[in-house]
């Protein structure tokens, strides 16, 4: 088969592979598995096993045209409501469901990355944004009448740029630039010093900034690169994270948009500091709509001679990039699971020792960073570790992208210096009427007003970037559940805790809102929270529990409003009425006892 | 790891019990090589680690992490058997019955039971609080030899790492995420594959519960006189520390 040949039949392009497989067909047949399995020298099961793990490769026929609706809480709020209503009556399917001559599926997904122009919606490769009940209807209208999804966008949308076509379908709102990254940025000019430099003055370099991981776990990057480069290895790789999958964290985005070369600039520089001569870009596959944009980027820095062979003429200094495209997996943010997507394998977290940079892509030493990570490294590397470290506070040093979005007036990216408070930033994005911020995503921290005089660096609130500002109207408990649910979603399923602990915490939710639960019920809620904490495998199940507990802790009200005491010996958890429904309806009668209305 | 590498041994200690290790095991390794057992389901002598079920997670250096994928550190303290490990591990496997059907009166594993052998151990003794998940997924009774009931299933991968590993099959794999992950077949059901009841995976240690059944044997060893029927789950790792 043709596709597999593509990637040489390498098993380890599996994604890839399934991918295409998916674009042309539409799903993944249990004979086209057995094809993949046959090219790729592996079992059907295997095969099954990636395409079954990715949320958007399918194995029941998808439409021509799949319809991909953010059904995040900020898009919720936004009124997605109205906008799937209004896709629903035009395709005349429901949400989940393909249209019986195959034209179209409609189907939810989580964050896609456009929480600052919600709700917004994917169209195979396409997106589209701010939409409404009326801007829905007539897109759907269009497609329905065999308009092809780009010209939704533009109607000469094939003639435009790559860039042209990516801010035309998404904004990009940069509300404030800072010195680092969003304000100017002169061309190669870090990676023109980094050639002058030995790969250890490199790394002393980025260690002496003070520079750490921007994609919210905060690891030191210069001890990372340290680390990689002390590995005596045959090989060694530099993986890009680009899977910014945490809800209401759109940072990324706009940086693969506005500052690809600063980018690639990067990695090309930690390139030269641990000896790489490889390097992956994994963009989520929610952000395809990237791909032609920054495949022309790494063919003009090709042309150029920023990659290949002998970079910048110097000789030996070879490095390229490939783009590995994901496919619907939250779980691929972790490093280890990004390298297991990477590696064409179901996107499971790997276990740590080995680290990645003793052993990671493909059992050699790896050097995992987020993409702000290295745009800041590349301009480390021009203006020096001081210039760096002078900004920010003690311990988180520089500038950090801000994405805000949510219930307030200027949605969008904020570059500030680390230290600034949760006031100060809300003062900027014009809501300083806000009831509660979550900080960091669903698995940072939802603060109330009483905190928004703390600070946002890594010892006090940490954030890879997100900012979700709720106003008072909204339902705390709500926020919680759907933060819940997406973790149920997202968890891999490796181990025990995460898997299964994660749906256990989803029903206590669900039965606070439904106002069943009782006081034992919030202990039940921490201990629980506490046992997939401490036995959970990565950093997804030790960091899923915290919508309950940071709400526990900062709108206990909340929860004890939702809280009866248990009467009569019979807890209030305890619903008669959906206890007996089952027997009820094999019996096909109602309860002479439990049925208040009930008469013969 | 070259010779002398390997017989430079270390020491740690489990619960304050000297322990000795060389260089590349895991806690679990040499834990159990000192008659010290440390509860597992998802790991199983001459399989590769999973670290999937998280029942063996242990405290080293005041961290929690599983001793089966977790190389033991020359000097280290290693909490295992405390209250607080304990919770925790009921909680795990409290987890994995209500994810699951085990209903041990009609399940013909019962006293053979890893599972059941586990909570026995762990002191489950109290009703649970754990909603329960009830699955509803078909049985596979396709082969002539072999009957599968994964609403048994505990994911812990057993099957899978034998039949790859041992058997050099593959008869066994993971489909789904997160809660919807499962063990499946290589193919459209067992029947279609290369499975025989003499593999290694089908054998009656590698699968911990009631999911691979091997058919017409079922109550051959009467309730009463099976395996944990005699002693507690790890009973024979433990008496090699009091030989």
């Amino acid at each position: 088969m043709e596709i597999c040949e593509t990637y040489a039949n390498d098993r380890h392009r599996m994604l890839d592979i399934l991918l295409d497989v998916q674009d042309r067909f539409r799903w993944i047949s249990p004979k086209v598995m057995e094809t993949v399995a046959r090219q790729t020298g592996l079992s059907r099961i295997e095969v099954e096993g990636v395409a079954s793990f990715y949320s958007f490769l399918s194995q029941t026929p998808k439409g021509r045209v799949t319809i991909r609706l953010c059904n995040d809480i900020v898009d919720r709020y936004a009124g997605l409501e109205e906008v799937a209503k209004a896709f629903e009556e035009v395709l005349g399917i429901k949400v989940g469901q393909t249209s019986n001559d195959g034209a179209f599926s409609l189907e939810y997904t989580p964050c896609i990355g456009m929480c600052d122009q919600a709700p917004a919606a994917m169209v195979n490769d396409v997106v589209l944004t701010k939409l409404t009940a009326e801007t829905a209807r007539s897109a759907a209208e269009a497609l329905k009448a065999g308009t092809s999804p780009s010209k939704l966008v533009n109607e000469r949308f094939d003639d435009l740029t790559a860039h042209e076509q990516a801010t035309r379908m998404v904004d990009n709102n940069i509300r404030h630039a800072g010195e680092v990254l969003l304000g100017p940025v002169p061309e190669e000019a870090g990676l023109g010093k980094a050639v002058g430099l030995t790969p250890t003055q490199i790394i002393t370099t980025v260690e002496n900034s003070g520079l750490r991981g921007c994609g919210g776990a905060g690891f030191t990057t210069g001890r990372k690169w340290r680390f990689a480069a002390s590995e005596k290895a045959e090989k060694t790789f530099v993986l890009c994270n680009a899977d910014e999958g945490e809800p209401g964290t759109f940072k990324d985005r706009v940086l693969l948009t506005e500052r690809p070369h600063l980018l690639f600039e990067g990695m090309t520089i930690a390139a030269r500091a641990v000896g790489a001569k490889e390097g992956i870009l994994y963009l989520r596959g929610e952000y395809v709509y990237l791909r032609k944009l920054l495949e022309g980027v790494l063919a003009e820095r090709r042309r150029r001679g920023l990659l290949g062979k002998d970079i910048l003429g110097v000789a030996g200094f070879d490095f390229d990039i490939r783009i590995q495209l994901g496919a619907g997996a939250y779980i691929c943010g972790e490093e280890g699971a990004l390298i297991s997507s990477c590696e064409g394998l179901p996107g499971e977290p790997k276990t740590r020792p080995p680290f990645p940079v003793n052993r990671g892509y493909l059992g050699y030493p790896t050097v995992v960073n987020n993409v702000e990570t290295f745009c800041h490294a590349a301009r480390i590397l021009d203006r020096g570790a001081e210039w760096f470290h002078a900004m920010g506070t003690e311990g988180s040093h520089g500038t950090k992208l801000l994405s805000v979005c949510g219930d307030c007036l200027n949605p969008g990216i904020y570059e500030l210096p680390y230290g600034h408070t949760v006031w100060e930033l809300l003062e900027m994005v014009g809501d300083e009427d806000a009831a509660a911020v979550q900080v960091g995503g669903p698995s940072g921290t939802m603060i109330a007003r009483d905190s928004f005089h703390r600070r946002l660096t890594f010892d006090d609130l940490a954030t890879g970037g997100a900012v979700i500002v709720f106003s008072g109207e909204r339902n705390i408990l709500e926020i919680v559940e759907y933060y819940m649910s997406f973790f149920v979603h997202e968890s891999c399923g490796y181990c025990t805790p995460c898997r299964v602990g994660n749906v256990f915490l989803q029903k206590a939710i669900q039965k606070f809102r439904k106002g069943l639960a009782n006081a034992e019920d919030i202990e039940y809620l921490k201990e629980l929270s506490g046992t997939i904490i401490e036995t959970s495998r990565c950093g997804l199940g030790m960091t899923s529990p915290n919508p309950i507990l940071t709400t526990l802790k900062n709108f206990p009200l909340v929860y004890s409003a939702m809280t009866k005491p248990s009467k009569d010996r019979i807890r209030a958890t305890f619903d008669i009425q959906s206890a007996i429904d089952d027997a009820r309806r094999i019996a096909k009668r109602r309860s002479y006892i439990f049925d208040k209305d009930f008469s013969q | 790891m070259s010779g002398t590498e390997k017989e430079t041994g270390f020491t740690f200690t489990i619960d304050g019990v000297e322990v000795t290790a060389h260089a590349g095991q895991t806690i679990m390794e040499a834990a159990d090589e000192a008659g010290v057992y440390i509860p597992r389901l998802c790991d199983h002598e001459g399989l590769r680690h999973q670290g999937g079920c998280r029942v063996c997670t242990v405290k080293a250096g005041g961290r929690s992490v599983a001793a089966c994928t977790q190389p033991a550190a020359p000097g280290q303290a290693v909490e295992n058997e405390t209250p607080h490990l304990s919770k925790l591990r009921r909680d795990l496997v409290e987890m994995l019955f209500h994810e699951g059907n085990h209903l041990c009166p009609i399940c013909e594993a019962s006293g053979n039971c890893e599972l059941q052998a586990m909570a026995y151990r762990l002191e489950m003794v109290e009703p649970t609080k754990f909603p329960y998940l009830e699955p509803c997924r078909a049985l596979d009774a396709s082969h002539p030899d072999i009957a599968l009931d994964t609403n048994r299933c505990i994911s812990c991968g057993r099957c899978i790492r034998a039949s790859q590993d041992v058997d050099g099959k593959g008869v066994f794999g993971y489909v789904g995420r997160g809660i919807h992950r499962r063990v499946a077949v290589n193919g459209e059901n067992l029947a279609h594959t290369d499975a025989k009841v003499t593999d290694h995976a089908i054998s009656e240690e590698v699968c911990p519960v009631g999911c691979i059944i091997r058919k017409r044997v079922g109550f051959v060893t009467p309730i009463g006189e099976r395996e944990f029927d005699k002693g507690l789950i790890g009973h024979e790792i433990e008496e090699k520390r009091h030989d």
